[in-house]
């Protein structure tokens, strides 16, 4: 903070926050434009106003990538690497977007503050992935946190609803003060709370306890927002609970926001001790995440576990080298991203009014209803287990191959067998699609616009990260470059 | 003057305190109230780490914690409210639609 020379931020400083600055705008406007309008159509019109953020954010991220560089005092910090994840925020923004159009109309929930709240969430993911100041990524990470609580016990009728909004809320505020005790201990041992200058104090040799303490402490608060075992406990709860694709939202977009602010935390600080502590939570979160989806009968509880078991994988990247480990971690996030908000997404929409239909008796016998939503469903399936083609393979295949040039042999292993464990489960849904005939005849009703192009946009994205996926790790490979500087 | 060490080991217990009330208590309110302790344990220690390293910027963290965590009361408190219209208890034990 070397403040005094220059008391007031330049313009390009402004540019250097110009998406999260664009969110906001666009959440305002929904915000104002809610009350004013007749309450049974404003639904569409604020969520076209909502998408137009999210694309306008798309477009910010551009602009915003040819002027890199810090701003604002040395709080926030523009490079390859933040572009990449408010890009990849941006997008998952207006996909979740997308798919609640119909969503919301058929659960016939009328609050146009939906989307404005998506957007506001939105802006503290964006922040966290560009914040280099650990007081600033907790003042993101809480913008992101407090609108998710909202989101996720949006279904306001329903009391499991309000019931995993209150455990999201309850074990997220939980998790929050571990970190800020962290960032405390952190700033008690280095006496500043920018990662650059605790990373140049921690560099020079000469470790204080303290720093020990508030990595570890940093680490659990940050375990319990990614999902990693054992801080897992509240996910399939919530999940379960919570509006399907919220879901969707909240199990992509903030988890990469926090695996960011990990990756510039843990390498950028050069945080101590962190190899054990990270095998251990890979290894605990892999096991326990695939093994709790062996038994699910409910779809949603069984991504949930799945995304308990893909923190674990991603965290594998974090033990490896620098130089392979971010590359590996950063592909991983998009390409989870891409499943999971498309899995999610047909999962919404099957369930129809009041989630009805989530269990897997209900899916038995959708290749043969609904045939385009049974493939759209199996590919993204295919890719959580990561069937080659598809992303999900491409992103174990570096994390597991960054892990093994660390000669993390033990690691791989564990979580190759994970991977193997994972596919029952995945399958298990695949085969009830299309093997089994229903008991019962479940509804599909047509696929609408909305959800078919977000449909089409995480398949898509999904099969080109399998097929194609040399651009963007070439890119994430860069930005490791720029973090590691 | 009072040493460092006797601020962080307060800190300390305070933070303990709010671990073991979130852990052990069973309506949601007192929960909730745990946490805010746990959030003033770290606000002390801040405050006494500012006073150690001569640096104000400790002190206004302070400020912005507390304004995280009335944004927080906000939504949680309501969040809370809507719990209790649908199930009318704030009982943890019996909020159990879920199971964990």
């Amino acid at each position: 903070m070397n403040g005094g020379a220059q008391v007031t931020p330049q313009a390009v400083e402004y540019i250097r926050i110009l998406p999260e600055i664009v969110l906001t705008i666009f959440g305002i406007i929904i915000m104002m434009l809610d009350p004013l309008m007749d309450e049974r159509r404003s639904q569409r019109t604020l969520g076209a106003v909502g998408l137009v953020g999210a694309l306008a954010a798309i477009v910010a991220t551009l602009y915003q990538s040819q002027y890199p560089g810090v701003g604002f005092w040395g709080m926030v910090n523009v490079d390859s690497f933040s572009v990449f994840f408010h890009f990849l925020v941006a997008t998952v923004t207006a996909v979740v977007i997308l798919t609640s159009y119909e969503y919301m109309e058929v659960q016939q929930i009328r609050a146009g503050e939906y989307y404005g709240l998506i957007l506001f969430g939105a802006v503290g993911m964006c922040l966290m992935s560009s914040a280099v100041e650990l007081v600033l990524i907790f003042i993101a990470l809480e913008i992101s946190s407090i609108s998710t609580y909202i989101l996720a016990g949006f279904r306001r009728r329903a009391a499991i609803s309000s019931e995993s909004s209150v455990k999201y809320f309850l074990l997220g505020s939980f998790a929050t003060a571990f970190f800020l005790y962290g960032v405390a201990m952190m700033f008690g041992a280095t006496g500043s709370t920018s990662i650059a200058v605790i990373g140049q104090v921690l560099g020079s040799g000469q470790t204080p306890v303290l720093a020990y303490v508030g990595i570890a402490l940093m680490f659990v608060g940050l375990g319990f927002k990614v999902a990693a075992a054992p801080f897992h406990v509240w996910t399939p709860d919530v999940y379960e609970g919570a509006p399907a694709p919220i879901v969707g939202f909240m199990s992509t977009a903030p988890k990469a926001a926090v695996f960011a602010v990990l990756l510039r935390i843990l390498f950028e600080a050069h945080a101590p001790g962190r190899l054990w502590l990270i095998w251990v939570v890979a290894a605990l979160s892999m096991t326990l995440g695939n093994i709790g989806a062996l038994v699910q009968d409910n779809v949603k509880r069984l991504l949930a576990y799945s995304s308990i078991a893909h923190a674990g994988y991603l965290l594998v990247a974090f033990a490896a080298l620098p130089a392979n480990g971010i590359p590996a971690a950063m592909f991983y996030t998009v390409s989870y991203a891409a499943m999971n908000v498309g899995a999610f997404a047909v999962v919404s929409h099957f369930a129809s009014a009041g989630e009805r239909y989530v269990t897997m008796e209900d899916y038995a016998g959708l290749g043969r209803r609904s045939p385009l939503l049974a493939a759209t469903l199996t590919i993204f399936l295919l890719s959580l287990i990561g069937i080659p083609a598809t992303g999900g393979f491409f992103a174990k295949f570096y994390v597991f191959s960054a892990a093994l040039q660390a000669n993390l042999v033990g690691l791989v292993i564990i979580g190759v067998l994970n991977s193997a464990v994972g596919a029952y489960y995945y399958l298990r849904v695949i085969v009830v699609m299309y093997m089994r005939e229903a008991r019962q005849e479940v509804p599909v009703s047509p696929i609408p616009l909305g959800l078919g192009a977000a449909l089409a946009i995480s398949a898509a994205t999904t099969i080109y990260l399998g097929v194609l996926p040399g651009r963007v790790l070439e890119y994430a490979t860069r930005s490791a470059g720029d973090l590691l500087r | 003057m009072v040493p460092l060490s006797y601020y962080l080991v307060l800190s300390g217990i305070l933070f303990a305190c709010g671990v073991t009330g979130f852990l052990i208590k069973r309506n949601i309110i007192t929960i909730f109230m745990s946490i805010e302790l746990m959030l003033n344990g770290v606000n002390l220690s801040f405050v006494a780490f500012a006073a150690n390293w001569h640096a104000l910027s400790g002190q206004v963290f302070v400020f912005f914690v507390m304004v995280v965590a009335a944004a927080e009361a906000a939504v949680g408190l309501a969040i809370i409210i809507a719990v209790y219209r649908t199930r009318e208890t704030l009982n943890v034990d019996q909020v159990n639609l879920l199971k964990l």
